[in-house]
């Protein structure tokens, strides 16, 4: 067969090096910051195998080793062992937690020799693969039958379920990246922009909880002001016909007088509103409205605004008791998160010590090897999770400015990658490799300058590390294989 | 493979939500590291722990290189708020010899904003102050028993004498004001409380060094930042040499012993101030350590008020020493001639008004006048100045001449002497009495008893000293100063210049000549030294308080003034019998160093009496 034999030439023709070069500064400049953040006032050496800088530059020449290892594979075989590759993956991580040592609390390193690996981190590549797989199933259409949600949704969350038994929450929490995967392929939007929705009505709920408007918290009157403005939105997209509009009309309408007339009662007459029951109220009286309206033209689309409206509601009020429900820390890391606590020396500490590291590097920075925050070990975990705050710190906003770019343009390149393969297979695996970076780089980045919560998981190519070093290596290259096999696929 | 083009749309929705996540972070960190400036000052003071080097402050000397104050060692119990550990209280409050409610209260005390706006848990906070070297010995044995602890060397004030508190003023730590006002101050500084201390704090401060320690996240020291490149020396205080002569200060006070008032002696040429005695003082050491605040809050109390520096705060009503005035200014305005008399019928009676004088000659023209202190004499030139409406068109204009002449003279505004809290004294002004008597109601009659010194006039002794300086001089002035010189500095011109009042240089010697008669045939004989020619002017004032205030104002020898002098005694009666005996006595030591035997009997009555105050 004309692609089992490699042909060198055409491959490194094909090869998108853009990525590569993209990929070769990424970890340069890692190790360069690994250098600065774990630098002592006595270490001698950036190559020093002692040192972190110099015991990533070995992890790095293991890493291009195989990357070109896995360039040399013929794109077929990826997708033919996607599934063993991945059964496999799945029994290493269900026997880790009983072999592993037990590292802080963590059952998640297998130790080879002198070397550490997190299975977790293979599964990424592993279950990209095995996702891809099913989605290039002859005929697959993830909207055909509910089943299929079901076996995609299945591939996902099994080594979420492996991983989280290694209590690797951070971990874990990556593979909820995929569903970006699924919405690419035909999930409804609906569910992605709940997702979305119902975090915000999580953030504002619980964030502005302590101050009140009219009766109620502040949080939950924003809520009800968000669920208004998101049935009128709705309202007006299905206003296809005349009576859709005057449907539409009425609903704003009323919201918009309900709230003039609240408003005026409120500031003007300072009347005391029972803001919990006339809101609730207001919202359950629009929800019927329409309700009756679907019913008397026997057209159900007219549910949708209603069914949010109520399904909102009753997530806000799920949420309050769900968060009651919560371990008293991880309350607090929550609460830090939404920048409810300033418990500076507790859950907050990492953050604020982090926020002034960065803060503090100003435009240009303090210099390289000049940052006093992270040279005096005032940040924790300041290689690895932490080491977007010595780029911070020394370099300066034009140092994250630079990296944040870096960042971006390897994500859109990827999803462009990903929208110019002819075949399934390799456009839902490069939209897993986009959807792994995506949300590493969101999360890691978001909780050092202290807008996410504090979730554990590395900086790709930044951070210190050989698990997640190689781990994003594998799944850039055999994204970079399949990539340039792409012009042969359509040869045989 | 089907493409499915209505789903490949959706890869702009992952892209945009990439964007705007990477445009929300882009936000945060432009928030973070440029607009946002307090992240660099936590980052600081998180790693760079200063240490405040304090230099040596000034010593002060007096006129003859006598070392009046200067230093002595003392520590203070310094923490790290967040530095502290668990520690052992009861040896801590053991070694340091405190009860432990003491130790905790201040704790409280240090953490309470009110008293302690500074307080910050990463920088230095003062525990204790002034330990004494046998407790500052035990603990810093025991230090490393207390993280979070240290000792920092400081420096208080320590006298030779027991006198011119008033002058040399001590020393206080800062408080919230001083911080505001002056930004070299941080909490814990000592700055000058009253007298030079506080009026040359600049010189004799210093500048405080700094040496900057690098300190990670345990709080363990790593080293000196950039081995010490970055550290300032501390550059110590300037020494000040002051114009007092202590020994004639510490005369002067035991001369006032039991009296309240003032002494203030001038050399004329220079305007230096010889002394500068109130009465009564206190010792200046009483304000020194740990029981300051307490010495203070009793010096406060003191109805005697030892605090108020009766030489330039207290304004009094000068009496007949402010006669030589009018005997200026009604020549310098043509009233009168040397020539000139006017009666004296015991006193000065007109329209209805009468001012009470002694048994002399009559008529009198001014020299006698001034040797016999005539009221009359001064109440009638007085008059005939402020109603020569054809010279001067109103008793107003005659008046604001009259008070311009005076103001020359240096009264009725600070002189500027180099102390704080000198008082102006008073003057009134035509606007003054338009406003208590109204407009065009008012003339010479009516004020009549500010022509002999008295009524609405206030002056400090200090003015007054300064009168007998300028006469001494015949017709001019350098304003009065405390401090000779500083250190490596020039003192300002200020202490340089003659002021030349608007009296002509003549005038001055018929007055000076006048108050010579004074003390060779007047109400001063008791001034008179053997051997040196004295001149003076006594004061008998008379005020609400009780008796008279006994005032004498002069200055020897005659023909070549080395010293002018003012006394002040409160409620003393006749100029003649404290003033005289207090500024003679003053002036003979400081001419001859010693006190004539004819005169001993005079010293020893003025060092042993008494007054009584209510």
């Amino acid at each position: 067969m004309p692609g089992s034999r490699i042909n060198t030439s055409s491959l490194f023709k094909n090869l998108d090096w853009f990525t590569i070069i993209l990929y070769v500064i990424m970890v340069l400049a890692g190790v360069v910051s690994i250098f600065a953040a774990s630098y002592d006032f006595d270490q001698a050496s950036i190559f020093s195998f002692d040192e972190f800088s110099g015991k990533q530059i070995r992890w790095i020449l293991m890493a291009f080793f195989i990357g070109f290892v896995l360039l040399l594979f013929d794109t077929r075989m990826y997708e033919t062992y996607a599934f063993p590759i991945y059964v496999l993956v799945t029994v290493i991580l269900l026997i880790t937690p009983f072999i592993a040592p037990d590292i802080k609390g963590s059952r998640s390193w297998l130790v080879f020799g002198p070397m550490s690996l997190q299975p977790a981190e293979f599964a990424k590549f592993a279950t990209a693969l095995a996702l891809a797989k099913l989605f290039s199933q002859y005929g697959f259409s993830l909207n055909a039958k509910f089943s299929n949600y079901i076996r995609a949704c299945v591939i996902i969350l099994l080594p979420v379920c492996l991983i989280l038994l290694q209590q690797e929450t951070g971990s874990a929490l990556t593979f909820l990246a995929l569903f970006f995967v699924l919405y690419r392929e035909g999930m409804s939007g609906l569910i992605l922009f709940s997702v979305l929705f119902g975090v915000v009505v999580f953030v504002l709920g619980l964030k502005y909880s302590d101050t009140e408007i009219i009766g109620i918290s502040e949080g939950k009157f924003w809520v009800f002001v968000l669920i208004m403005a998101v049935m009128s939105v709705m309202v007006i997209i299905k206003g296809n016909t005349p009576k859709r509009v005057r449907i539409a009309g009425n609903v704003i309408g009323f919201f918009a007088f309900g709230g003039a007339v609240l408003w005026i009662l409120a500031t003007l007459f300072s009347v005391e509103i029972p803001g919990l029951p006339i809101m609730l109220g207001m919202i359950g009286l629009a929800t019927a409205y329409l309700l009756i309206e679907a019913i008397k033209e026997r057209n159900y689309s007219l549910c949708i605004p209603a069914a949010t409206a109520l399904l909102s509601i009753v997530f806000l009020f799920s949420v309050n008791f769900a968060f009651e429900q919560l371990q008293p820390h991880q309350q607090l890391r929550i609460k830090v998160a939404l920048g409810m606590e300033q418990d500076l020396r507790g859950a907050g500490y990492n953050v604020n010590q982090s926020k002034i590291a960065i803060g503090s590097g100003g435009l240009t920075g303090k210099g390289f090897l000049n940052g006093t925050q992270t040279k005096l070990k005032y940040v924790p975990e300041q290689h690895t999770d932490f080491i977007f705050c010595t780029i911070g710190e020394e370099e300066g906003f034009i140092g994250t400015m630079s990296v944040m770019a870096l960042f971006l343009l390897l994500i859109l390149r990827v999803i462009n990658i990903a929208e110019r393969q002819p075949t399934t297979f390799g456009r839902v695996y490069a939209y897993c490799v986009a959807a792994f970076f995506i949300f590493h780089f969101c999360i890691n980045i978001g909780m050092v300058i202290g807008l996410c919560p504090v979730i554990g998981i590395p900086l790709p190519f930044f951070s210190y590390g050989g698990s997640s070093l190689w781990a994003f290596t594998i799944l850039l290259f055999i994204l970079l294989r399949i990539d340039a096999g792409r012009k042969n696929v359509l040869t045989y | 493979m089907r493409k499915d083009y209505k789903l490949e749309k959706r890869k702009y929705v992952i892209c945009g939500f990439v964007i705007a996540i990477a445009l929300i972070y882009a936000i945060q960190l432009f928030d973070l590291q440029i607009n946002d400036s307090s992240y660099k000052k936590s980052a600081d003071s998180n790693a760079f722990l200063k240490k405040t080097i304090y230099p040596s402050r000034g010593l002060i000397k007096d006129r003859n290189g006598e070392l009046v104050v200067f230093n002595q060692p003392a520590y203070d119990v310094m923490l790290i708020p967040r530095d502290v550990k668990e520690f052992d209280t009861v040896d801590f409050c053991h070694t340091l010899n405190i009860s432990r409610e003491q130790l905790e209260k201040r704790f409280a005390d240090m953490k309470d904003k009110r008293l302690n706006p500074g307080y910050s848990t990463y920088t230095p906070q003062v525990l204790m102050t002034h330990l004494s070297a046998t407790d500052y010995g035990r603990l810093q044995e025991k230090l490393y028993r207390f993280p979070g602890f240290y000792i920092q060397k400081r420096v208080l004030r320590q006298y030779n004498y027991g006198s011119a508190a008033n002058v040399l003023g001590n020393i206080r730590e800062v408080n919230a004001s001083d911080i505001e006002r002056d930004p070299y101050f941080s909490p814990g500084d000592y700055t000058g409380d009253l007298g030079v201390e506080k009026s040359y704090d600049e010189y004799l401060r210093g500048i405080k060094g700094a040496e900057i320690l690098i300190r990670d996240a345990n709080g363990r020291i790593q080293g000196r930042y950039e081995d010490g490149a970055e550290d300032v020396a501390p550059v110590a205080g300037r020494d000040l040499t002051l114009s007092i002569d202590i020994n004639l200060q510490q005369y002067a006070e035991s001369l006032m012993v039991g009296k309240r008032g003032a002494v203030v002696a001038i050399e004329p040429e220079t305007g230096e101030i010889l002394c500068l005695v109130t009465s009564p003082c206190y010792d200046p050491s009483l304000l020194v350590g740990r029981q300051r605040g307490k010495n203070y809050a009793d010096l406060a109390k003191d109805p005697a008020k030892p605090l108020f520096d009766r030489s330039i705060q207290a304004a009094y009503p000068p009496g007949s020493t402010f006669k030589p005035t009018q005997g200026l200014i009604l020549q310098q305005e043509n009233i009168i001639t040397l020539g000139t008399a006017y009666p004296c019928a015991h006193g000065y009676i007109n329209g209805g008004l009468r001012v009470g004088c002694h048994t002399h000659g009559s008529p009198l023209t001014l020299l006698p006048a001034l040797q016999t202190s005539c009221n009359a004499f001064f109440c009638w030139g007085f008059k005939a100045m402020i109603d020569r409406r054809q010279k001067y068109g109103s008793s107003a204009n005659a008046f604001e001449v009259w008070k311009k002449h005076l103001v020359s003279m240096g009264y009725g505004y600070r002189l500027g002497v180099d102390l704080p809290g000198e008082s102006r004294g008073f003057i009134p002004n035509e606007a003054f009495y338009n406003k208590w008597y109204g407009e065009g109601r008012w003339s010479a009659n009516t004020i009549i008893s500010v022509s002999i010194g008295q009524g609405e006039i206030l002056a400090t002794p200090l003015q007054i000293a300064n009168l007998a300086a300028t006469i001494a001089n015949r017709g001019w002035f350098i304003t009065p100063h405390v401090v000779k010189a500083i250190q490596d500095t020039v003192m300002p011109d200020d202490y340089y210049i003659k002021r030349v009042p608007t009296v002509d240089e003549r005038y001055y010697s018929s007055v000076a000549e006048g108050m010579r008669m004074a003390v060779t045939g007047g109400t001063c004989r008791r001034a008179a030294l053997p051997g040196i020619e004295v001149a003076g002017k006594t004061g008998t004032a008379q005020n609400p308080h009780g008796k008279d205030h006994s005032a004498f104002m002069g200055f020897a020898p005659y023909n070549d003034p080395r010293i002018a002098v003012a006394v002040y005694v409160e409620n003393a009666g006749f100029g003649a019998v404290y003033g005289v005996p207090i500024g003679s006595l003053v002036m003979e030591k400081y001419l001859t160093g010693e006190i004539s035997p004819g005169r001993k009997y005079m010293e020893e009555q003025m060092l042993s009496s008494s007054l009584y105050y209510k």
